[in-house]
């Protein structure tokens, strides 16, 4: 007695439907290859000190990144935990144009500047997680703080939503949270990060413009980079020892 | 830095340090200034201003009483607001606020009860009824109105003043640290900023010293006292030369530096804080009060109580005016341009909403109304006779009251 088509359809189906149920449990289903989790292996902040890379040479202002940021983590509108500028500047170096449309969420349109563009390049900005913080240091109540992998983060719960932070942080990088009425920012997608995923703004920038790497890896390719490239820090004069680095800095980028 | 091409940084959208902010270390000013002309009584020994010591303290009282509220009116969360004194985080400037407040607090107020206890024994042992009741717990179930007590009463305040003294200083001078610790605004990030909180709060202080002692004087129909308006007067002009310079210093060495800040803020003063700065601060604000100052100080003998008095007056509400402008252009104009140092925004206060006009009124009037309150319970010119009693000190300048 042989299978109808009907139930060959039915049972083949439910097949793959409790296979997948299984491999679901045993492997959560991640995302793509490139940034599965290391199964299996428990996160230990103290094992991890991240570092972020910027490669202006490579931003196409497509603001992919601002969008996945947005969509990840619910970023209130108006609001950017991530955002792109862009640098047009004229030949005679005192000239420039500075955007950011909407924090570059739908790319840029060609501008029409009154000088010829000699230069022009993409700034992908964010919160720099510094290593000498301000806005950890002017917390009142603590609620900004440093974890172990060195990220700066806000505790929501704690937060008194006094904006001492916002005006302490230099790059602009801060704001209040007109929902929470608390003090918002780029964790750098920290509960993807300790589950050995990619911040959602490296894992969606189609040119590798982002990368996201631990400081603590010898193997890292970011960690590499950093040691053996010319990379830059915004505002390095303040001090404040920012961990996202910059390839192709440029002086009027502040 | 290339000329400002108006780009802000996306998050720069609003300021969000609004007429609160401004409010607050004007509130703090007011008490720092008014408990300064308290101690140059109690302290100094400059008798010449015992008609207003007594008051001064109360008005420092009513002030300090309300220097929260703007704070807590612009927290995004303010019940959580006491766990600034719960979960301190020590490098932070802020955190040391809810410390510093409760201990001046602490110091004003126990002051206060010893200057007047001496008046509370008495309306106790003289009232009735509820009345007799509220006395008796103001004067904490002390009734010892001996000469020795009040003497020691007397030494007691005198020790507080002075601890005071530094307490007021640092209550105010810390208001000016929070914005000039922070290095990320080059218009805040000054050393002179405390400096220049600290002397303006004096200025503010005892300015309204002046105003409220000759309305209050009016009110009750007693003669103003001419050597105590003198000496305030000379007070107040020392202390707002000493502001004013200290204000134009900071500005003149920016300008004169002309460092990579000097392009935003000069666009910021010409631009967007002309009228504010230049025109109330610097120009009505400072100049005018210089010279009806310099008037009563220099010409005293040729003056007439009468025009001393305006004078005084006058000079005193314009520079009462003259810090509020400098509050809102640090405040405000601190954060009219974005951090990108090339954009800026405005801000136009709305009567209604949450930190707006309205709010800023009524917490202003506040400490007002505690005033009327606390000068019914406990007089501050009740007359010379009951005073002579509580302080044993024979001013040299006579007290013209009822």
């Amino acid at each position: 007695m042989g299978l109808c088509r009907r139930d060959f359809l039915r049972w083949g189906l439910m097949g793959l439907a409790a296979g997948g149920m299984v491999t679901r449990s045993v492997y959560p289903i991640y995302g793509t290859e490139e940034e599965e989790p290391k199964r299996g292996l428990e996160y230990n902040p103290e094992d991890h000190y991240y570092g972020y890379l910027i490669d202006t040479y490579k931003c196409i202002g497509c603001g992919m990144c601002v969008q996945a940021c947005k969509m990840e983590n619910s970023v209130p509108e108006k609001f950017f935990r991530t955002w792109v500028e862009r640098y047009l500047i004229a030949d005679n170096g005192e000239d420039l144009v500075v955007d950011s449309p909407h924090g570059g969420i739908s790319g840029f349109q060609p501008e029409v500047t009154k000088f010829n563009i000699t230069k022009g390049f993409f700034v992908p900005k964010m919160c720099n997680h510094c290593q000498n913080t301000p806005c950890i240091q002017v917390c009142p109540v603590g609620a900004s703080y440093m974890t172990e992998d060195g990220l700066v983060l806000v505790d929501f719960k704690h937060c008194i939503g006094c904006g001492y932070c916002v005006q302490a942080c230099p790059y602009g990088s801060r704001f209040m949270n007109p929902y929470t009425h608390t003090a918002d920012k780029c964790t750098w997608c920290y509960h993807r990060i300790s589950r050995y995923m990619l911040p959602a703004c490296v894992q969606a920038c189609p040119v590798k413009a982002r990368r996201f790497g631990d400081l603590k890896d010898p193997n890292d390719e970011v960690r590499r980079i950093i040691a053996t490239e010319r990379v830059g820090v915004l505002q390095p004069d303040l001090l404040t020892k920012p961990k996202c680095f910059y390839l192709g800095l440029d002086k009027e980028v502040v | 830095m290339l000329e400002p091409t108006y780009y802000s940084f996306p998050n720069d959208l609003h300021i969000h340090w609004s007429l609160m902010i401004v409010m607050y270390p004007y509130i703090t000013g007011l008490v720092a200034g008014a408990f300064i002309v308290s101690s140059l009584y109690h302290v100094f020994n400059r008798k010449e201003l015992f008609p207003v010591a007594r008051f001064s303290l109360g008005a420092s009282f009513a002030f300090l009483s309300v220097a929260t509220f703007p704070l807590l009116n612009h927290l995004g969360h303010p019940l959580r607001g006491p766990l600034i004194m719960i979960t301190p985080n020590f490098s932070s400037a802020m955190a040391g606020f809810g410390l510093i407040y409760a201990f001046y607090f602490l110091v004003v107020l126990l002051e206060i009860w010893l200057i007047t206890r001496a008046d509370i024994i008495r309306y106790a042992r003289q009232s009735r009824g509820l009345k007799r009741l509220m006395y008796k717990l103001l004067a904490l179930g002390v009734y010892d109105d001996s000469p020795e007590a009040l003497e020691f009463d007397h030494k007691t305040t005198k020790v507080l003043a002075g601890i005071g003294i530094p307490a007021a200083c640092l209550l105010h001078g810390y208001v000016g640290f929070l914005f000039g610790a922070l290095k990320s605004n080059p218009w805040w990030s000054t050393p002179l900023m405390p400096i220049i909180f600290l002397f303006s709060a004096m200025v503010s202080g005892i300015a309204m010293i002046i105003i409220l002692y000759q309305i209050i004087m009016v009110y009750k129909g007693i003669t103003i006292n001419s050597g105590c308006i003198q000496s305030m007067c000379r007070w107040l002009w020392l202390f707002m030369i000493f502001t004013v310079t200290l204000e134009m210093l900071e500005i003149i060495t920016l300008a004169y530096e002309q460092a990579e800040e000097w392009e935003v803020i000069s666009h910021l003063l010409t631009t967007f804080l002309p009228f504010s700065f230049l025109g109330i601060q610097v120009v009505f604000g400072s100049l005018i009060p210089f010279i009806l100052l310099a008037i009563i100080v220099l010409m005293n003998p040729y003056l007439t109580d009468r025009l001393r008095n305006t004078l005084a007056f006058v000079s005193s509400f314009i520079l009462l005016i003259q810090v509020w402008s400098m509050r809102w252009n640090v405040v405000i104009g601190g954060q009219i341009f974005s951090k990108s140092f090339r954009g800026f925004r405005d801000y136009q206060p709305q009567f209604l909403e949450k930190e707006g006009i309205l709010a800023s009124l009524i917490i202003f009037a506040l400490p007002f109304i505690i005033m009327v309150i606390y000068e019914k319970i406990i007089p501050s010119f009740e007359g010379l006779k009951g005073r002579e009693m509580i302080t044993e000190i024979e001013p040299t300048v006579q007290y013209k009251g009822a």
